[in-house]
Parts: C-alpha cells; structure tokens; sequence
C-alpha cells in the first residue's frame, strides 16, 4: 500500500490539503475514488505510526519493567522464569528501607552522601560557572576566550580516561575516600557545560542593564549578584538540574574515590551487589529503583520549564 | 534534563543577528579588572588542579616505551581496539540514524505521540547503573525476561546471550543505544522544530514533498548539527564505561573489552595503572583531533548565537 511509500513525509506538519485539492477538477467519480484513496493512505498511515509506537514504548520500558517485577519477587520466585511474579510483595522494598541486609546496613547514610556529593556539585558548578561566563561574557576580558576554550576541552574530553590519574593525583592532595574528592572531581566535569549555557544565555540580557547599573555606581559584583544571577534564573536552574543528575548518576568516580560503607554512594553501594553471585537480587532492584527514582521525579518535574528555557533561547533578539 | 538547553547551544540554528558591541560600555578599568580576575580565579583554579594537572601527571605515568611493547603483546588489548571500533562505529551511527527519523516520528502534532514521547523519555531519565544492571538480568539466559517473552510467545528457546563475544558486543551496543537514544532524538527534535515552518510552506508552493522536501529543506538545515551530534556522541561513546562494564561486564573472559574498561581492568583488577594509562594513551591519536574539531565546531556555533 502506499502508505509506506509516504512515511518519509511523516516528519512534516503536513494536513495534504494539496493533494486533494489539485485534482478537483477532474470526473467525479475520479474525485470520489482519489478522496477514498486519500483516506484510506491517512488511516493507513496512522496505523502504521500507531504500530511504531507500540514497538518503541515496548523498547523503552522493557528494562524498566524487568526491574520492577524483579524488585517485586519473593527471594525464590527470582528464577523462575514468569514475566510477572507469583506473589508479587513490596517485601524487597521494607527489606531496603529498614537497612535490613548486611550491604544495605548503612543505606540511608549513604543516600545522604549521594545528596551532599550531588548538591555539592551543583553550587559548585553554578557558582564557579556563572562567575566565570561573568568574567567572558559581560566583562569581556582580554583573554577571555582562552577560558572559553579551556572548558571547551574538558567538556570533550572522556571523564574515563582522566580516571586513573584523577584516583593518583586525589591521594596526592590527601582527599582519597573523602566525600569532597568526588564533589571537585565531578565539578570540574559539570563546569564547562555550565560555562557554555551561560555564555549564550546571557547574550539574551541586555548590557545597557549593566550599564545603567554602573553609571548608578555599582561594582562588578553587585552588578553579578543583583543583575547577572535573577535574569539567569532559566539557565541556573537548567543546569543546576544537569549538575545535579550528572553527580547522582555518576557511577565510575565515586567507585574509584570512595571505599569504606560510610563514605560510599547509593551507586557504589549498588554495585556491591554485582561482588557476589549468591545476592538477593531482589533487594538489589529494590535498591536500583530507590535509587533512581530521584532523578525520575527532578527530571519530570523540571521538563515543562527545560522546554521554557527552549523556546525562550529560539526567540531571535 | 538541560538537552533542550544543549540542543540551543549546539545547534547553531538560533542565529543572533544583533551586531555585536563591545561589553560593558567604554570597557572596563582600574578595580573592574581586579574583579575580573577574582571571578575568573575559581575556575582556572579548578581547570589546572583536575584538568591540566591530571593530564600533565598521566602522560609522564605513560612516558616509559616498555609499557607500549608489553601493551602491543597483549592479545586482549587488540580486542579491545576492535571492539571499541565496532561500539563506536556501529553505536554512534546506528543511534544517530534511529534519532534521527524518531526525531521526524515526534513532530506529529498527535497527542499520543506527545504522550509517547513523556514514557519515550524514561531511558534517559533513568540512571545508567541500574538500567544496564537491568538489562544484564533481562538478557540472563537462564531466567532472564527476554528469554522467558520469547519462550512465551513464540516457543522459542532463545540463546545465552552474554556467553558469546559478538552477542555480548551487540547487548552493549543495544544498551548503550537504548540509554541515550531519547537524549540525541530530542536535540535533533529540537533542531528540525528550529526550522521555520515558512520554508516547508514554500517548499509545498514550490510542489515540493516527501523525499523532494526533505531533500532540499530539512537535510541542508540539519546536517551541521547533525555531523556535530556524531562527533560529539563519537567523543562519549569512545569513554563510555557503564555499558559495557554493567551489561556484559567484559566477559565472556573479556573478549568484549573496549579502551575505557579495559584501562580501568588493567589499573585496578590487574594493579598496573601505568599500563592503564598506556592503554588509553594509545587513544589519543583519534582523540586530540576529535577534540580539535568538536572544539571549533562548537566555537562557530557559540560565535553564531
């Protein structure tokens, strides 16, 4: 059918007004057949996208849904080969909360330090990026664009290769298994992005601002913090969230800098399971969603303001 | 997440076309510029202590000649190479392809595609440990779900997937492709949703459509970001380690390695992180000049804004 033959059209916001009308000229009983046609492609069409879309949810899920039914089951039922449990209970769940496993025992702690490591991160980031986006961006400095490049590099550089020296140089400055070891490590890999949003955002705030401020004899700092950080608002909380997820779901860092169960992270407390064959997977599941569901719940809550700061930067000045 | 913010960033298509003027007006004098380079310290603070430090201290860890001889003798390195090629090539290109069309999928106006696109969304939401942790049990041969599915709905015995290089190599690549394939749609959504609707209005009066219009709108306004998302997926996907260190861990007896697990393998499991370092040295002849690009690439496009 030719349906299939249209779906490379399907990106456009195309109604196919045209094709209609340009044959309206012809016998009815042709107008009528290619009006059927022309109906028969759309519902055609429409079904095909409908299938896609079955298959793409299907994709997206399937993961997601085998850790749900694996954190639902009983410690036996984990292999027994159904693709819902039999008795299905929150019981791995209580089993997490109340730190009830030998790798769980200090579980809450450790999610504590995953929140310090990611709130860390993010002040970190937005207040060393934004002053330095100032620094290019509003003041202009003469060398400015060296700094621009400098985050430049380090945003495309693989964080991975700078592992294993990264590890040497932290015992170096005495921060091994120290929380703070890992909060400047990722900052310094959150940073350039910061940087780069600041930087185009802030060509959307007039200077004449700045100007009128300084004329009213206001120093480079006041004119930072009274002017400069409200109209950033959008891009710090845009990439306070990046920030902020960047840190939590940081797994390779955190596994090389932290060691011991008190300065551990939920991911590396996570993967302590994968140590062992014999673990309580179900726990572990249960643990992985715990886990991720902070990141879920800031992503969805922020998205309709992502999607602001989208349309806000596609306004031509 | 800030991908729409990215997406802007990159993109390249919000072209600004204020003239410029100098900041701040009549520049900036006497104690600006000690204010200036306050502000500017905490980052070059930060950039020399972790960035140029760091860099400085593993190219003298992989200075020793030795290292290289003893790395070029080791089989499993050369796996790795391989292996790294083929997850990158086929990764990064596969990804890019999918994102691109799914990103022509979610322009239509439907609300169930917008709805499609809030669950679509859910990979990228999630953190990378435990979907791939997921995805390792999910492709268990024994008892994972993908194989039980198919038992269920087909009757077929499917295959232990983890036990075979090239399976393995695909789940990585599978995973790594399902984990970041909402990120690159929605920049590339955000990219054709750039291009003004004026242009496929004239462009129907024209009596272009389908291919004709793709062709001769959509591609030449897409294809900077377009080869800017490979190159830049390029860089992320040759230092991805999660994927493969979760989903086939390396096995089987690391036959699925690639540069960025392997150098860790080396460092910590094997205790010889000079030849850690070695191994992702060897990198560098594809790196520095990926880095080079993407670096003037993205100049001209924050110059653009």
């Amino acid at each position: 059918m030719s349906a299939t033959a249209r779906t490379d059209t399907t990106f456009a916001r195309e109604t196919g007004t045209g094709a209609g009308a340009d044959k309206a000229e012809r016998r009815p009983s042709m107008r009528l057949h290619s009006r059927l046609h022309y109906r028969l492609q759309r519902y055609g069409m429409e079904t095909l996208a409908i299938a896609f879309g079955i298959v793409l949810a299907i994709w997206s899920l399937l993961p997601i849904y085998n850790m749900w039914m694996i954190a639902l089951d009983s410690h036996d039922d984990v292999f027994s080969g159904t693709i819902w449990p039999d008795n299905p209970s929150l019981e791995s769940f209580r089993v997490v909360v109340t730190q009830n496993f030998w790798y769980l025992s200090r579980f809450w702690h450790q999610f504590g330090n995953s929140f310090y490591v990611g709130l860390g991160v993010m002040f970190l980031t937005l207040g060393i990026g934004s002053l330095a986006s100032f620094t290019i961006g509003r003041m202009r400095i003469k060398h400015g664009w060296m700094l621009s490049n400098a985050a430049l590099m380090t945003y495309v550089i693989p964080a991975s290769f700078l592992a294993i020296p990264m590890y040497r140089i932290m015992q170096i400055y005495g921060l091994s298994n120290h929380l703070s070891s890992v909060i400047l490590a990722l900052t310094t890999f959150a940073t350039p992005y910061a940087i780069f949003i600041f930087s185009q955002y802030g060509k959307s705030i007039p200077m004449e601002l700045d100007e009128s401020a300084r004329i009213d004899g206001a120093n480079p700092f006041q004119i930072y913090l009274r002017i400069y950080l409200p109209l950033m608002a959008p891009a710090l909380v845009a990439v306070g969230t990046y920030a902020l997820l960047l840190a939590w779901n940081e797994y390779l860092y955190n596994f090389l800098l932290l060691s011991t169960p008190d300065s551990m992270t939920v991911a590396v407390a996570l993967a302590q399971f994968l140590n062992s064959d014999e673990s309580p997977w179900n726990f572990m599941m249960a643990t992985a969603i715990i886990y991720a569901m902070p990141p879920i719940i800031l992503y969805y809550g922020f998205r309709r303001y992502m999607a602001a700061g989208l349309t806000m930067g596609g306004v031509k000045g | 997440m800030s991908v729409t913010q990215q997406a802007v960033a990159i993109g390249g298509g919000f072209a600004d076309s204020r003239p410029r003027r100098k900041a701040w007006f009549g520049g900036i004098h006497g104690a600006d510029y000690i204010w200036a380079f306050a502000f500017a310290v905490p980052y070059v603070v930060i950039f020399l202590a972790f960035v140029i430090y760091p860099i400085c201290y593993g190219l003298w860890l992989g200075s020793d000649p030795a290292l290289y001889t003893q790395l070029f003798n080791d089989p499993r390195y050369f796996t790795a190479v391989i292996n790294t090629v083929i997850y990158v090539g086929v990764g990064v290109n596969l990804k890019m392809a999918l994102a691109f069309m799914l990103s022509g999928f979610f322009m239509r106006k439907r609300l169930w595609v917008k709805s499609l696109l809030v669950v679509f969304i859910l990979p990228w939401a999630t953190p990378a440990l435990p979907a791939y942790i997921s995805i390792h049990w999910l492709l268990n041969g024994q008892w994972g779900m993908l194989n039980n599915l198919l038992w269920l709905i087909f009757g077929w015995d499917g295959p232990v997937y983890l036990n075979s290089h090239w399976m393995g190599l695909a789940a990585n690549i599978g995973a790594y492709v399902w984990k970041n394939l909402p990120f690159w749609t929605i920049i590339l959504l955000a990219g054709r949703m750039s291009i003004p609707q004026e242009l496929y209005e004239a462009a129907n009066v024209d009596g272009a459509a389908g291919f004709r219009r793709f062709q001769h709108v959509t591609y030449p306004l897409m294809a900077n970001l377009y080869l800017v998302c490979i190159l830049l997926d390029t860089v992320f996907a040759l230092g991805d380690f999660n994927a493969t260190y979760f989903v086939s861990g390396g096995g089987p007896a690391m036959s699925t390695e690639v540069l960025a697990t392997l150098g860790i393998r080396y460092a910590y499991t094997v205790a010889l992180p000079r030849l850690g370092v070695a191994e992702v040295m060897t990198a560098l002849p594809v790196l520095i000049p990926l880095v080079y690009i993407l670096m003037r690439k993205l100049r001209v496009s924050e110059g653009q804004l």
